[in-house]
């Protein structure tokens, strides 16, 4: 098979296990879209107080999409690819032809896909539901948000394994770094609601910038469709992940 | 025709001949897995000379990767793939792989091929790795400790697995702590202690078995005798000599060669002076 044909060989199986383990499907794709429900019951009919006043269900689906974006990459990297790697099955791929950028690559669009899936799953539910308006006419600018998004939290998803030293230690990292950053980003808390300096601060983590990013290309409120300062603070995030990945990822288990 | 001539580490010097199954025994902590890990290539070496189908596993690339197969010591599976599922993706990792059903009958999971990993049995988990290992049709196959910590009914099943493989033709290199495991699976077997090899040969004359103290047991008026011999004939004919003269009894007299067991025991016993010094230098 050829590089390509390998990447989609290896990508089909990677979308069973995924479809069939209950933990991906509850955190990536059933949490999200609880999370939104819940936000949309309570804060329904108020307005948020950002570019000129957004209501509060239009606020929320393009910032539980940017959780669900990071959720189906950086989270669902890391975690699956630390139990694979501490499973020992990393290293027996290892001991196969395959090249190693392909099994990667795999792994990499199916995060890619169940992102434009959840995208897709929340802008139905937040325009079904609440009439939220999907943007048609902004498409390019939010498929450029969310695939500038998702390479990097990708990249750093796959750099986070390095950090975490067992199986048991995966979710309560991943967890501990990402949802105070998703409260702290005005991700679950309108941001107007938050005080100057928790803003402030989430702008040195990545999540905030995404969600700008993100947040800009899905609400025509928000003005220019493309918010190229917050995406290139994302895109090096990724580098930067990326660099430490290939220096510090590794195949054979930590334990056992 | 040799497979691999291994001078590394602590002087391990082996080789393996195509076709045969070839056990590489000893205790725990031993130096299996490092000196296998050297052999798959996933392990770098500090010095000698180790050559695994014509090249050199630290360096070897794809093409060499398509004519093994591993099997890992702590293997888990992907659970939430079926038997037919997991072998697949492999086979489609290699350029010609064997085809599915086939590999699923040599494992003898033919009922279970719809199954998902984790509804498996050990002993099941075990052989759908082994079929993993197989499914690129290998011509050696490497396997790490195939059967430890399984019941007897599952190491039976294992080891046909096993059998089956040479008469497929295969070289399979079999690291074990199981004297039983060896003796029933190999052609020839080596065994190492404390990372250096203390005997080599076939199972039959290990430890050159002819040649070791013969044990001769009986009670003389009540008390157990026991009498270590190098010559045997002598002995036992100066003490029924004797028997016969004083006309006393010799209760319950036996005559026992070494087990395999014990040659085993001995050996890697008398290895474990110097284990400490050889633990570490494998290590490094």
């Amino acid at each position: 098979m050829s590089g390509l044909a390998l990447v989609a060989h290896q990508f089909r199986y990677d979308q069973k296990a995924f479809w069939r383990n209950p933990a991906s499907v509850f955190f990536t794709v059933m949490f999200p879209v609880i999370v939104f429900l819940i936000l949309a019951v309570v804060f329904n009919g108020e307005t948020v107080n950002v570019r000129g006043g957004v209501e509060a269900t239009t606020y929320y689906v393009p910032a539980i999409m940017s959780l669900s974006i990071i959720s189906a990459t950086m989270q669902t990297l890391a975690m699956t690819l630390v139990i694979a790697r501490e499973d020992g099955r990393l290293k027996r791929g290892r001991g196969t032809p395959l090249p190693p950028w392909v099994f990667i690559a795999g792994r990499v669009g199916n995060s890619i896909v169940v992102a434009l899936m959840m995208l897709v799953l929340l802008a139905a539910i937040g325009g079904l539901l609440y009439g939220v308006p999907i943007p048609w006419e902004r498409l390019p600018e939010i498929l450029l948000a969310l695939v500038v998004g998702a390479a990097s939290f990708c990249c750093l998803g796959i750099a986070l394994t390095a950090a975490i030293p067992s199986q048991d230690a995966a979710a309560a990292i991943v967890n501990a770094l990402l949802l105070p950053l998703y409260f702290l980003s005005g991700v679950f808390i309108p941001e107007d609601q938050l005080p100057n300096g928790v803003i402030t601060f989430a702008g040195f983590f990545p999540v905030r910038h995404f969600f700008d990013a993100f947040f800009d290309a899905y609400v025509p409120a928000g003005g220019a469709a493309v918010s190229w300062d917050n995406l290139a603070v994302v895109a090096a995030w990724g580098v930067a992940g990326l660099l430490l990945a290939i220096r510090f990822f590794r195949w054979t288990p930590r334990t056992g | 025709m040799s497979y691999g001539q291994t001078e590394a580490v602590r002087g391990i010097d082996l080789e393996v001949e195509r076709g045969e199954v070839f056990a590489f025994l000893g205790p725990n902590g031993a130096g299996k897995t490092t000196t296998v890990e050297i052999l798959e290539g996933y392990r770098r070496r500090t010095g000698g000379e180790v050559t695994v189908l014509g090249e050199d596993p630290q360096r070897a690339g794809r093409e060499w990767r398509e004519r093994i197969g591993i099997v890992l010591q702590s293997g888990r599976l992907d659970p939430y793939l079926t038997v037919r599922e997991s072998l697949d993706l492999y086979a489609g990792y290699f350029r010609n792989p064997r085809p599915t059903e086939e590999v699923i009958a040599l494992i003898g999971l033919e009922g279970k091929a719809g199954e998902r990993a984790s509804r498996l049995s050990g002993g099941q988990q075990r052989r759908l790795d082994v079929g993993m290992a197989l499914v690129g049709d290998p011509e050696l196959l490497f396997l790490d400790e195939p059967t430890t910590g399984f019941d007897p009914s599952a190491r039976r099943q294992a080891w046909e697995v096993i059998a089956g493989l040479r008469d497929l033709g295969k070289t399979v290199f079999l690291t074990t702590h199981y004297m039983d495991e060896a003796q029933r699976l190999a052609d020839r077997v080596t065994i190492i202690a404390a990372g250096r090899i203390v005997a080599r040969g076939t199972p039959a004359d290990l430890g050159n078995r002819d040649r070791g103290e013969t044990t001769i047991r009986y009670r003389s008026d009540g008390d157990e005798v026991t009498v270590q011999t190098g010559d045997p004939v002598k002995a036992l004919h100066e003490l029924t000599s004797k028997a016969l003269a004083d006309g006393e009894e010799l209760e319950g007299l036996e005559v026992t060669r070494p087990s395999l067991e014990d040659v085993y025991l001995e050996l890697t016993g008398e290895a474990e002076g110097d284990s400490e010094t050889a633990a570490t230098e494998l290590t490094k």
